[in-house]
C-alpha cells in the first residue's frame, strides 16, 4: 500500500479550476519531483496534501487514513506529513533551537528537557548544531532553510513536502540545502518536492511528475522523462529550460 | 487686569494632589493591564475563534465603544447600571469604564497587528500540526504585539487623559483633586495649570514605562 | 415630579444634539483652518516657526482635553476676556483639533517623495507655491480618510463641554436624568445618539481607507 494516495483530486479558486483530477500514489521511501510551468498547480497540489488548501472533490489518503477537513483530521495528517516552504517561514521571535522545539512542546506536549535533545539532533542532522541559539535574522538564507527542514523533521514525519525550497536562495546557497535533502532521501525519507533544479531531480528522485494545466501530464523515471519526453508540452518545457 | 498668579496657594495642597496622582496612576496601571488583556482576547475572538456569533459580538462591542464618548460610557456604567442591580463604587466604575473603553481600541489595534503577520507564519504553524489557538499564542501574538506596541502605548496615554472625566463621578483622581483644591482656594487657573503639567509628566512616564515593559515582554529575545 | 415618557426623553436629547453637532462643526472647521497654518509652520523651513508648531502640537496632544478646556475657561477671564462656556468650548476644541489634524497631515505631506519638492524647487517655485500646487494635492488623497476618522474624535470630544456647563447632548442627559430618574434609559439613548452621529463617519473613513489601499496596490 502506498503511503500517500490521491484519487481524482479537484480544486478550484473561485471560477478557476486549478487541479482537474489528480491521481497519484507515493510509496514509503519514494522521492518524487514535481515540475511544470508557473501556474500549473504544483504548489496547490502540495498544499492540498498538507491540508493548507481544501479540495472540492476526490480524496487524499495518508497511511490508510482519509483526509477530512476538520481541524482534528488536519492535525493528524500534519503529524504524518511535514512541509518546507519557499520563504522558510521561520518564527522571527524565536531562536533556531526554539523554532525547532516549539511544536514538539506545544503539540506533542514534550517537556523542555525532552524537546531540547531532539532539536539538537535534528539541527546537527542539517549541519547547524552550533546555530541553536541564533535568531533567524542572524542566519543566511541557506541556513534558515536548513533550520526550517530541521523544524519539520523534529515532528518525526513520515513524509516531507518541499515547495521550491531553493527558489528564494542566492545561487551559492542552493547546494547546501540540496545536500541536506539528498541525505534525507538516502536515509529513506519519503519526499515530494516541487523544484526547478532539473539536475537534482535527475540525480536524486525516483520519479518525475510533469504538471500542465492542473493535470499530471506526463510522469516516469527521471532518465526516461528527461531523455525522451513523450508529449510536446514536456518537450517544450524542457526545451525552454536548456 | 491686575491678576496676581499665586502658585504657593496650590502647593499647600501637595498631599491632595499626590493622592490624586496616585489614583490616576492606579487606574491606568490596573485598567491598562486588564484592558490590554481584553484587547488580546477580543483580537483572538475576531480572527481566531472561528465562531461567527462571537466575531459579530466583538465587532459590535468595538463599534459601540469607539463611536460613543467615554464620558457617556462612564455615566452609563455608574448611574445606569444600578437599575440592573449592578452597583459599583466610584473607583470600580471608573476602572470598569476604562477597561471597557481601552479593550475596544486595543482589540482593533492588536487585530491590525495580527493581520500584518505574514500568512506564511500561520501556515508554517499549521503545517507543524498546531491548533489555531496554538498558532495564535505561540506564532502570531508576539510579532503582532511588537508591530503595534507604539500604537498601543499611545492609546494608553489617550485613555489616561480620558480618565480625567472620572472626576465627574467623584472618583478622587488627579482632576478631582484639582477641582477640590480650586473650590477651596479659588485659584482655578493655577491649579489646573499644575494638574496639566502633572498629566504631561505622567504621559511621558507612561510612554517610558511602556517602552521598558515592551522591551522586556514583547521585544525581549529569550534564547 | 414631571412624568417623562420615552418620547420626552428622545425629543429633549435630539434638541440638545443640535448643539453637539454645531459645536463639532465649528471645532472641526476652525480646527482645520488653524491646523493648516500649524502644518505650514511645521513642515516649512523657518526654524522658529517649526519649533513653535512642534511645541503647539506636543502641548495639545500631550495633555488632556479636559485640562485645556478648564485652562481656557478659567484662564481667559483672568486677562479680562469674558468667557462663556460655549466660547471656551469652541476655542479649546479648535486648538485641540488643530494640533491633531496638523500632525495627521504632516504624515501625509512627508509621504510625498522628496523628489517632488526638488522638482518643484527646480521650477523656481517658492514654498507656498510648492505646497499649493505640488505637495498638498498629492498629500490630500492620503489625508482624507484619517481626517474623516478624526472627526469622530471631535464629536466625542464635544461631550467634555458639558463639564463646564455647555448644554449639549451629554449635559442634557444629566439634566433629564435628574428630572426623570431614568439614568439607564437616558444615558443609553444619549449613547445611541452619539453612535448615530459617529458611526457613519467611522464607516465612511474606513471605506475611504480601503479604496485608497486598493488604488495604491494597482
Ligand atoms: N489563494 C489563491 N487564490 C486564487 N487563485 C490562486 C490561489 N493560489 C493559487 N492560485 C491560482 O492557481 C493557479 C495554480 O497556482 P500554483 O501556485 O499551484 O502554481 P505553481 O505551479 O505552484 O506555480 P509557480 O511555479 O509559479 O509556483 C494559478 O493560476 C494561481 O494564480
Ligand atoms: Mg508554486
Amino acid at each position: 500500500m502506498s503511503l500517500i494516495e490521491i484519487r481524482d483530486l479537484h480544486k478550484r479558486f473561485g471560477a478557476v479550476e486549478v487541479l482537474k483530477g489528480i491521481d497519484l500514489d507515493i510509496a514509503a521511501g519514494e522521492v518524487v519531483a514535481i515540475i511544470g510551468k508557473s501556474g500549473s498547480g504544483k504548489s496547490t497540489l502540495l498544499r492540498c496534501m498538507n491540508g493548507l488548501e481544501s479540495h472540492e472533490a476526490g480524496s487524499i489518503t495518508v497511511g490508510g487514513k482519509v483526509l477530512l477537513q476538520d481541524e482534528e483530521h488536519l492535525r493528524a495528517l500534519r503529524l504524518e506529513v511535514g512541509m518546507v516552504f519557499q520563504q522558510f517561514n521561520l518564527f522571527p521571535h524565536l531562536t533556531a533551537g526554539r523554532n525547532v522545539m516549539l511544536s514538539p512542546m506545544v503539540v506533542k506536549g514534550l517537556a523542555e528537557a525532552e524537546a531540547k535533545p531532539i532539536a539538537e539532533k535534528v539541527l546537527a542532522r542539517v549541519g547547524l548544531a552550533e546555530k541553536f541559539g541564533s535568531f533567524p535574522d542572524q542566519l543566511s538564507g541557506g541556513q534558515q532553510q536548513r533550520v526550517a527542514i530541521a523544524r519539520a523533521l523534529a515532528m518525526n514525519p513520515k513524509a516531507l513536502l518541499c515547495d521550491e525550497i531553493t527558489s528564494a536562495l542566492d545561487p551559492e546557497l542552493v547546494n547546501e540545502v540540496l545536500a541536506v535533502v539528498k541525505s534525507l532521501a538516502a536515509d529513506g525519507m519519503t519526499l515530494a518536492m516541487v523544484t526547478h533544479e532539473m539536475r537534482f531531480a535527475r540525480d536524486v528522485c525516483d520519479r518525475v511528475l510533469f504538471m500542465h494545466q492542473g493535470r499530471i501530464h506526463e510522469s516516469g523515471r527521471p532518465e526516461d522523462v528527461f531523455a525522451s519526453p513523450k508529449t510536446p508540452e514536456l518537450q517544450q518545457f524542457l526545451g525552454a529550460l536548456s | 487686569m491686575a491678576y496676581q498668579f499665586d502658585f504657593v496657594d496650590v502647593f499647600k495642597y501637595t498631599d491632595v494632589l499626590a493622592r490624586g496622582v496616585g489614583l490616576t496612576v492606579t487606574l491606568i496601571g490596573v485598567g491598562g493591564t486588564i484592558g490590554i488583556a481584553v484587547g488580546i482576547a477580543g483580537a483572538w475572538a475576531r480572527g481566531y475563534s472561528g465562531n461567527r456569533a462571537l466575531e459579530w459580538l466583538v465587532a459590535g462591542y468595538v463599534e459601540a465603544i469607539r463611536n460613543t464618548p467615554f464620558l457617556v460610557q462612564l455615566f452609563f456604567i455608574f448611574y445606569g447600571l444600578p437599575s440592573l442591580g449592578v452597583r459599583l463604587t466610584e473607583v470600580q466604575a471608573a476602572l470598569l469604564a476604562m477597561v471597557v473603553n481601552l479593550g475596544a481600541y486595543a482589540t482593533e489595534i492588536i487585530r491590525a497587528g495580527i493581520e500584518a503577520v505574514p500568512r506564511g507564519q500561520r501556515e508554517a504553524g499549521a503545517s507543524l500540526a498546531m491548533t489555531r489557538m496554538q498558532v495564535f499564542r505561540h506564532v502570531v501574538l508576539r510579532p503582532a504585539l511588537q508591530k503595534i506596541w507604539p500604537a498601543l502605548s499611545s492609546q494608553l496615554v489617550i485613555v489616561m487623559f480620558g480618565s480625567a472625566v472620572c472626576s465627574q463621578i467623584a472618583a478622587e483622581e488627579l482632576t478631582y483633586a484639582a477641582n477640590f483644591i480650586q473650590s477651596r482656594n479659588f485659584r482655578a487657573f493655577e491649579v489646573y495649570f499644575v494638574a496639566t503639567g502633572l498629566y504631561l509628566v505622567l504621559a511621558l512616564l507612561l510612554r517610558q514605562g511602556m517602552r521598558s515593559l515592551g522591551g522586556w515582554l514583547v521585544f525581549g529575545r529569550r534564547a | 415630579m414631571i412624568d417623562f415618557t420615552a418620547w420626552d426623553i428622545v425629543r429633549n436629547l435630539l434638541l440638545a444634539a443640535r448643539w453637539t453637532v454645531a459645536l463639532s462643526l465649528v471645532a472641526f472647521a476652525l480646527g482645520g483652518l488653524v491646523g493648516l497654518l500649524v502644518l505650514f509652520a511645521r513642515v516649512g523651513r523657518a526654524k522658529p516657526l517649526r519649533w513653535g508648531a512642534v511645541a503647539f502640537i506636543e502641548v495639545f496632544q500631550g495633555t488632556p482635553l479636559l485640562m485645556q478646556l478648564f485652562l481656557v475657561f478659567f484662564g481667559l477671564p483672568l486677562v479680562g476676556v469674558d468667557t462663556p462656556a460655549w466660547f471656551a468650548a469652541c476655542l479649546a476644541l479648535t486648538l485641540w483639533t488643530a494640533a491633531f489634524l496638523a500632525e495627521i497631515w504632516r504624515g501625509c505631506v512627508e509621504s510625498v517623495p522628496k523628489g517632488q519638492w526638488e522638482a518643484s524647487a527646480s521650477l523656481a517655485m517658492n514654498y507656498l507655491q510648492q505646497m499649493r500646487h505640488v505637495v498638498l494635492p498629492q498629500a490630500l488623497r492620503l489625508a482624507v480618510p484619517p481626517t474623516v476618522g478624526f472627526s469622530v474624535q471631535v464629536v466625542k470630544g464635544t461631550a467634555l463641554a458639558s463639564i463646564i456647563g455647555f448644554v449639549e447632548l451629554s449635559k442634557a442627559s444629566t439634566m433629564i436624568t435628574n428630572a426623570s430618574f431614568q439614568p439607564f434609559t437616558v444615558y443609553g439613548a444619549a449613547a445611541a445618539a452619539y453612535f448615530l452621529l459617529c458611526f457613519p463617519l467611522s464607516a465612511w473613513s474606513r471605506r475611504l481607507e480601503r479604496t485608497l489601499h486598493v488604488a495604491h496596490r494597482n
